[in-house]
């Protein structure tokens, strides 16, 4: 199959793959919210007095990577 | 084991509304009598509208407000229902081809002509487009004012806001020195946590010039998320709407900028310490964050909430992909087994979701705007990392 029967293909009406992209995005903000969730919990752990500041740090930049998801979702919406 | 009441109380009502909600969808679903769209179900869903949908066929209407050739003041019921691609609509467009036909250029007449019988497809001339806007027959310019559900929602949120904050403060003057009471302790945990959680960590001797901002755009986020979540009353999508969360936003970015001290824009148009070319790539791309701060903020919101309302309507329209729109009773039982479980946990997790998004947008709005004002020790950073190597 060379490169422009793909592009046919997807010009055809290829649907889904707004959503393929979404579910792409997904996985990386779940590797991203993990780790940062992982993290926080064993800093937590190691020094339990910072445990208010070291929580709100973490909803931050959870919240950052979550937003790049987000991007993806509203272009998947875009995209129907 | 008061507590224990409370809490299966607690419950016990959220489930009767996770079933108002699937009854709610079911009857609207039943009354439309075709194929059940899921996707064009949950767009319609989170859209803007026209009327206030409630439950069933039950819907109250709204006002339109319309300028064109003059101001337009009509509920929207006396138009023809905005069915998407259905028959109504098809019929207003063949009726707006017929009187242009029958009155030419006649609209002094023609507006008075159709008012007189009720059923006419066109009210004034105004009927629905395909995406649910009002348009006028001869196509011209038109602007649109109508209280929409989310402009009515706008206004119950402010009503609500200034109902508790103005009799919280009363309060607070008459109850001087002594310990709060009724709606006056619910609210101060709140506004203290804003205060000292969210905004005193950023914003530190500032925090009192911007308090008000905070706990306005907070509470504002807050109470419409929660709004939201109310099935009855056809969970209106406020923050949901791009609209309003890019006001929300620009509001932050005009406060971020406006206030922004020297070295906010020295940072962006003169990076200190750094080469030359480096500046070249540096600059455009500090420039661009200006905007792109505000931007993350507004889709943030949009996107959380938004997406939350397609999850829980999406698992609610399971019951009918499996039901078959009412063909399939088994499987429509089955799909709720499954559907209702999942969009009460989906709901609890809203719960959350709203609290924690207003959270992070008040304090990543903090935080811009404390960054913007921040003083000037960024060359003691740079000397003593030079000092370090």
């Amino acid at each position: 199959m060379d490169l422009f029967t793909i592009m046919q293909a997807a010009e055809g009406g290829v649907k889904g793959i707004a959503a393929i992209g979404a579910g792409l995005a997904a996985i990386g903000a779940g590797i991203g919210v993990g780790r940062i969730g992982g993290s926080a919990l064993e800093s937590m752990a190691r020094q339990p007095e910072m445990l208010g500041d070291i929580r709100t740090n973490m909803i931050i930049a959870a919240a950052l990577v979550e937003g790049v998801a987000l991007f993806a979702v509203v272009i998947a919406l875009l995209q129907g | 084991m008061s507590c224990t009441v409370r809490l299966t109380n607690k419950i016990l009502s959220l489930i009767l509304l996770g079933f108002g909600l699937f009854f709610s969808t079911s009857s609207f679903a039943s009354s439309e009598g075709e194929a059940y769209d899921a996707k064009e179900f949950a767009m319609h869903h989170v859209a803007d509208s026209h009327e206030w949908h409630i439950v069933g066929n039950v819907s109250i209407p709204l006002p339109c407000i319309v300028i064109h050739d003059g101001l337009h003041v009509f509920l929207s019921n006396k138009m023809p229902e905005a069915h998407h691609g259905g028959e109504a609509h098809e019929a207003a467009a063949i009726h707006a081809a017929d009187t242009t036909h029958q009155h030419g250029g006649d609209h002094t007449n023609h507006g008075t002509a159709i008012t007189t019988h009720h059923a006419s497809p066109a009210y004034n001339g105004f009927y629905y487009n395909e995406s649910g806007k009002i348009v006028h027959e001869d196509g011209g310019f038109l602007l649109d004012l109508s209280i929409t559900k989310n402009v009515a929602t706008l206004l119950i949120v402010a009503i609500l806001m200034v109902l508790i904050f103005t009799s919280v403060a009363k309060a607070y003057k008459r109850r001087e020195g002594q310990a709060p009471k009724g709606l006056q302790s619910f609210m101060e945990p709140l506004i203290i946590f804003v205060r000292d959680e969210v905004v005193k960590p950023n914003l530190g001797n500032k925090t009192d010039r911007y308090l008000p901002f905070m706990l306005t755009v907070f509470f504002f986020i807050w109470i419409s998320n929660m709004l939201g979540l109310i099935p009855l009353i056809s969970n209106p999508n406020l923050t949901g709407n791009i609209a309003v969360t890019s006001a929300l936003a620009l509001m932050t970015f005009l406060l971020t900028n406006l206030h922004a001290n020297k070295y906010y824009w020295g940072h962006i148009f003169n990076p200190p310490g750094v080469p030359g070319w480096v500046k070249v790539l540096l600059v455009p791309i500090e420039f661009m964050g200006i905007f792109i701060k505000p931007v993350a903020l507004m889709i943030r919101l949009f996107a959380n909430i938004t997406a939350g309302h397609i999850i829980i309507i999406s698992l609610i329209g399971l019951i009918f992909i499996f039901g078959k729109a009412g063909e399939n009773l088994g499987g429509g039982f089955g799909g709720a087994a499954v559907a209702v479980p999942f969009a009460l946990f989906m709901s609890f997790l809203e719960l959350l979701v709203a609290f924690l998004q207003a959270f992070i947008f008040t304090m990543l709005s903090a935080l811009f705007i404390a960054l913007a004002q921040e003083e000037h020790h960024h060359d003691d950073h740079s000397e003593h990392a030079e000092a370090h190597h």
